[in-house]
């Protein structure tokens, strides 16, 4: 079974974010950039389940311009065996964009599983997962904190994070899992294989080659800083704490003061 | 009623034969809003964050012509259907699917009926919370109509305008939709609070009707089962709208303290949530966790014990009313949001709060 891993770059996850003063933005240029998080942990389990033999090969892919072929090196150095770099150019590709472009590429690999981060740390969107597999009707797991496949029975039994607890699926292979934060622990790229990794082939394609059309239905009108909270106060003692949220209006009928 | 009765039809025909002075009104037309919200319920009572994916239905337009669709069986969904009914002025109608294979929050199912029923209602807009629920169907469902979603939306400016938060909360993100009916969207439920006359019983409830399933196939969903979910029972209110939020982080140290934070939270009528660091500790489970990818509040108060203030964590409870953090860190990044800041040890403090704090009627 072959594994096919969507990663995407972002802004490091670390990074205070900085939005440009003609609001048509965050800064991005001299800024660190890495894989998302969550598509790390998604790599990561790819890895694990190849090591564990029920995967031949895990390839990695990437939407974006081309800049984003360090992801992949990354990818390809934490043990992928090959990349695919669909260059778009330099605009953003929304989430059903991405998603079609997935789907082309799932028609000419053929794998039996497509793992997903849940969400990117810049557009927070949480969405490409679950678009892909409405658009190949695969039944998805996603947010999964678990995930154990049955190779013979071809199915995967998927562990949730969800509102209320941890909900268990089982689902037909081929299937769409997209990863939550307990998942795993991701590991580093070792300096040897990130030596190996700059042999590795990375296949470049473009939309046009996978006949996808790229659409924008949504239009980013500006890009504004969150309200800013006025600033607080540093109380020395618990009496005067509760003194405080006495007199405040809303904590008042909360703490049930006259 | 009949004059939108008869809008509507006139919005479904063809308009291919009329003379170009009708268009400005055919605009009009299709920009007449209707919406369908995609609610959920448990035991037979609507879950507060449906009724505020309502509120977010109503902030589009008070003209709005709502819809609320459920699904289950039993006597549980009748019960829910009659409470949404009669929920909100602007709700119109109830629609009801009623069938096993909606008792389980599945994607394929839920995009599927979702889909089914914007076929036969031509809604201009679909919103749910963005919940774990809302986040895992409404997506597949737009894949299915081939429209961007817009999701997590914290304000909703007009029709096809609406903010929302971008890189853990750090940037607001304003975006317009220009795509085709229908404007699919995820709200924050802490944005869209419920408003008093809302809470009014409605004079008229709205017919509720069924959801024609003859046409629904099971090869979209037979490959894919649900088997259990394991939740914890607690008397605590649920964390999602709770007014009084107690968290406790890695300065808790273990499981066992954090039933020091239950009895506190227990005085104060409290949830109790958590930070990453905490869950992944294995003191609490995943369900408490408040952040950028557990859930987002907004509660009245919010007290963090031992939360060192972490970005990610930031954005889950930014909104809060009142911040207040101890932490033995004077240096803690929690202390440049917190309104009220106490740079002590929170085993001192939680004890002596529980004592001095007035007793909740």
């Amino acid at each position: 079974m072959k594994i096919l891993v969507a990663v995407k770059r972002v802004i490091d996850y670390a990074v205070k974010v900085r939005v440009k003063p003609n609001k048509s933005g965050v800064e991005t240029s001299n800024v660190k950039m890495s894989m998302n998080p969550f598509c790390e942990i998604a790599l990561e389990e790819a890895l694990r389940i190849r090591e564990s033999g029920a995967a031949k090969e895990v390839v990695a892919v990437t939407v974006g311009p081309a800049q984003c072929a360090d992801t992949l090196r990354t990818a390809l150095a934490m043990g992928a065996d090959r990349a695919v770099h669909v260059d778009a150019g330099a605009a953003p590709v929304l989430p059903l964009s991405v998603a079609k472009i997935l789907r082309a590429l799932v028609q000419v690999e053929q794998p039996g599983l497509l793992i997903l981060g849940k969400q990117a740390i810049d557009d927070d969107c949480n969405q490409t997962g679950q678009m892909v597999a409405g658009l190949l009707k695969w039944p998805q797991g996603t947010f999964a904190s678990k995930v154990v496949l049955d190779k013979e029975k071809q199915v995967a039994t998927v562990e949730r994070e969800v509102d209320g607890g941890l909900e268990t699926l089982c689902l037909d292979l081929p299937a769409v899992i997209t990863t939550d934060l307990r998942l795993n622990q991701p590991r580093y790229a070792t300096l040897p294989n990130i030596m190996k990794a700059k042999s590795k082939v990375i296949k470049k394609v473009t939309p046009e080659e996978l006949n996808v059309e790229i659409k924008s239905d949504l239009e980013v009108v500006q890009v504004t800083e969150p309200p800013k909270r006025k600033a607080g106060v540093i109380i020395s003692s618990v009496d005067e704490l509760i003194d405080k949220l006495k007199n405040e209006v809303v904590s008042c009928n909360i703490l049930n003061c006259k | 009623m009949a004059a939108l009765a008869m809008l509507r039809t006139l919005r479904n025909r063809s308009f291919t034969s009329f003379s170009p002075l009708r268009l400005p009104i055919r605009s009009a037309l299709s920009r007449f809003i209707s919406t369908l919200v995609v609610a959920e319920h448990d035991g037979g009572s609507i879950k507060p964050s449906s009724l505020s994916a309502v509120e977010a239905a109503a902030a589009i337009s008070r003209e709005n012509s709502i819809s609320v669709l459920l699904g289950g069986s039993g006597p549980d969904i009748g019960k829910a259907a009659l409470q949404a009914a009669s929920s909100h002025p602007l709700i119109s109608q109830v629609l009801v699917a009623d069938a096993d294979i909606f008792l389980h929050p599945l994607a394929e199912t839920w995009a599927e009926l979702v889909h089914l029923v914007q076929q036969k209602g031509g809604y201009s807009h679909i919103i749910t919370a963005s919940n774990s629920f809302g986040k895992n169907i409404l997506p597949r469902a737009a894949a299915l109509l081939d429209v961007s979603p817009v999701t997590d939306i914290t304000e909703i400016s007009e029709p096809h305008l609406f903010v929302r938060p971008i890189y853990a909360g750090n940037a607001l993100c304003t975006v317009r939709y220009v795509g085709k009916d229908p404007c699919m969207m995820t709200i924050r439920s802490p944005s869209f609070p419920m408003h008093s006359e809302s809470a009014e019983p409605k004079s008229e409830a709205a017919p509720i009707s069924q959801v024609d399933l003859s046409t629904f196939n099971e090869e979209f969903f037979g490959k894919s089962r649900w088997l259990k979910l394991a939740s914890q029972d607690t008397e605590r209110p649920d964390l999602g709208n709770a007014r009084v939020v107690v968290t406790g982080g890695r300065g808790l140290k273990s499981a066992e303290n954090f039933k020091l934070l239950e009895k506190l939270a227990e005085k104060l009528g409290a949830a109790v949530g958590a930070t990453r660091a905490a869950v992944d500790a294995g003191f609490v489970p995943n369900d408490l966790q408040v952040g950028q990818t557990g859930k987002i509040v907004a509660p009245e108060l919010y007290m963090a014990f031992g939360v060192s203030g972490a970005i990610q964590h930031l954005a889950g409870m930014r909104d809060s009313k009142v911040i207040v953090a101890i932490n033995k860190d004077a240096d803690a990044p929690i202390f440049q949001v917190a309104d009220y800041g106490l740079v002590a040890d929170l085993f001192d403090v939680i004890p002596e709060l529980i004592e001095k704090l007035p007793e909740k009627k």
